[in-house]
């Protein structure tokens, strides 16, 4: 893998900054199996992509390249940040800790002084609402409240590419719309590039500007839908015909890549 | 609790049904209630039981001649401990055993952690010194003590180091266990931020680890004890122990005194044993929902 640090000069004027750029990528693990193949994928400022796939077709793998967890075996992949958010699929807080030294330990890992760590987790855990909470051990707040917790850890950062990895997979549909409503409302606000990995098709469409569909074995990429509605986005899109044509399509390029 | 009982009450998934709130009242107070007698019945049930086992012992399977092999729990207690001088003898030796367990349980826990940490760090470690620490614990230690008493004398120092060989392994291996439990989620949380080895031990590993480490301590505590009077026994020099002490009854077959001094050392081990368990709760106990299994 190549990480080059340069940030590609745009083509044309609108064109915003490429923060995530594959190219031709291909993971093979030691085993042999072939996790991904021949995956190109941009990511902008402002764009919001979600990847969803069968289980096992390679999207966390994806992920997992972008971040640098793990080198791809073939292809270019540019990172135009070092201010990289991750969010792990459970919420990760360390049990010891509450809710304000949790969402200060990356800024703490970073060696930030202690006045400006605990203004950076102030914004945080106000713009994930969990304000009043910050001398919550994790054992006692909720599945949705953990996961606030990280995704505020997370915007310490303040994150230029995103990448989230099926954060809200384990809660229920209830608490997985509230969150939603909220990513959105912080994309909005932040502007970020956005990556994220879902098996859930609605969502997928509800959160991003940009659906891409993969294919297992080996992960592929087999189509890509812009989604056309606005962002801030009204949660009452959820309802339109619009919607649901779009999330029949995204559906069938679904089913269509899995064999 | 309330969310599975309130669908069944409120049908139409509105949480707030007029039955719902009661439901949430009274469950805690049930719950708060019911452990008291239920934690404290049963052993003393327990201990009656025994003490009838024992007294039966006493006067219905041994005669009058041999009763010494097993005398009454009520002599134990009038010749052992109400007997002034018998106590002062037992609390005196008592306090020079757990002065070698308390200096042994000490050496243990910081060689064995630190043994743990080396172990930790790399696999090579891991495998180069694990075999030792079985090997530690699979050595009849019995059979090394009279040549620690030719390498280190027959003191507080020998005494010391029995205690340390019986006590050690718990602390390696449940400090090896814990510092690999934590998530690799996390890990990789403090790898993405290019944290040091030594931020990931401190900050992530150590504290992850703390469970096992005192579930550890707890169990060498008791060993320590035991290795504590197994020192006694053949290191004679200097202050006795409570180990010296019931060879001394035991030879002039005092067996009242015997018991009194046996249970002594026991109830020294219960109590060593149940304050590293309240340190770990008070430490460890805030982090883990303890009710939720």
């Amino acid at each position: 893998m190549t990480a080059t640090q340069a940030a590609a000069p745009p083509a044309t004027q609108e064109e915003a900054k490429v923060l995530l750029d594959f190219k031709d990528v291909e993971m093979t693990f030691p085993n042999g199996t072939v996790a991904l193949s021949g995956v190109d994928l941009t990511v902008r400022e402002g764009e919001f992509v979600t990847v969803v796939g069968p289980s096992g077709c390679g999207k966390s793998t994806l992920l997992r390249i972008a971040s640098g967890l793990e080198s791809s075996s073939h292809g270019t992949v540019s990172i135009a940040t070092s201010r990289i958010g991750y969010v792990f699929q459970d919420a990760t807080l360390l049990p010891w800790r509450n809710v304000r030294a949790n969402v200060e330990l990356l800024a703490e890992l970073r060696k930030a002084s202690r006045a400006v760590r605990s203004q950076k987790a102030m914004e945080a855990i106000d713009l994930v609402g969990l304000k009043g909470f910050e001398e919550h051990l994790p054992r006692q707040l909720s599945g949705g409240m953990k996961m606030r917790a990280s995704l505020a850890r997370s915007l310490t950062l303040d994150p230029e590419l995103f990448l989230f990895d099926e954060p809200f997979g384990a809660l229920d549909e209830i608490t997985r719309e509230r969150l939603n409503d909220q990513l959105l409302r912080i994309f909005a606000e932040r502007r970020f590039a956005g990556l994220f990995i879902t098996h859930s098709v609605s969502e997928a469409v509800y959160l991003s500007t940009k659906v891409v569909v993969m294919s297992g074995r080996p992960g592929a990429i087999v189509r890509t839908f812009d989604v056309p509605f606005p962002i801030p986005r009204d949660p009452d899109i959820r309802f339109t015909p619009e919607f649901a044509a779009l999330v029949g399509d995204v559906s069938h390029a679904l089913r269509e890549g899995h064999h | 609790m309330s969310a599975t009982i309130n669908p069944e009450k409120a049908p139409t998934g509105t949480a707030s049904g007029p039955s719902g709130p009661p439901i949430k009242r009274t469950m805690p107070a049930v719950r708060a209630r019911r452990p008291r007698p239920a934690i404290w019945v049963p052993p003393m049930l327990v201990f009656l039981v025994l003490l009838g086992l024992w007294y039966a012992v006493s006067y219905l399977v041994l005669d009058e001649k041999r009763r010494f092999l097993m005398p009454p729990p009520d002599q134990v207690v009038t010749k052992g401990f109400l007997d002034p001088d018998v106590l002062g003898e037992i609390l005196a030796s008592l306090g020079q055993t757990a002065a070698v367990a308390l200096a042994g349980l000490a050496a243990a826990i910081v060689i064995g952690m630190a043994w743990g940490i080396a172990m930790s760090q790399a696999r090579w470690i891991e495998r180069s010194l694990f075999p030792y620490a079985v090997i530690l614990q699979c050595i009849p230690i019995l059979a090394l003590v009279p040549l620690i008493g030719f390498w280190f004398g027959f003191d507080f120092f020998s005494r010391t180091v029995v205690c340390v060989m019986i006590a050690l392994f718990p602390v390696v291996s449940n400090t090896l266990f814990g510092l690999q439990s934590a998530d690799r989620s996390q890990l990789e949380l403090f790898r993405l931020q290019n944290a040091s080895r030594w931020t990931v031990l401190t900050k992530l590993q150590l504290p992850a680890a703390l469970p096992a480490v005192f579930a550890g301590m707890r169990i060498s505590a008791g060993l320590a004890v035991v290795g504590a009077i197994v020192g006694d026994f053949f290191f004679r020099r200097g202050t006795p122990g409570i180990g010296s002490l019931i060879s001394n009854y035991q030879s002039r077959v005092e067996s009242a005194e015997l018991f009194a001094a046996i249970i002594t050392a026991s109830l020294f081990g219960v109590v060593i044993f149940w304050l590293f368990g309240s340190i770990s709760k008070f430490v460890v106990g805030a982090w883990y929902d303890v009710d939720a299994r």
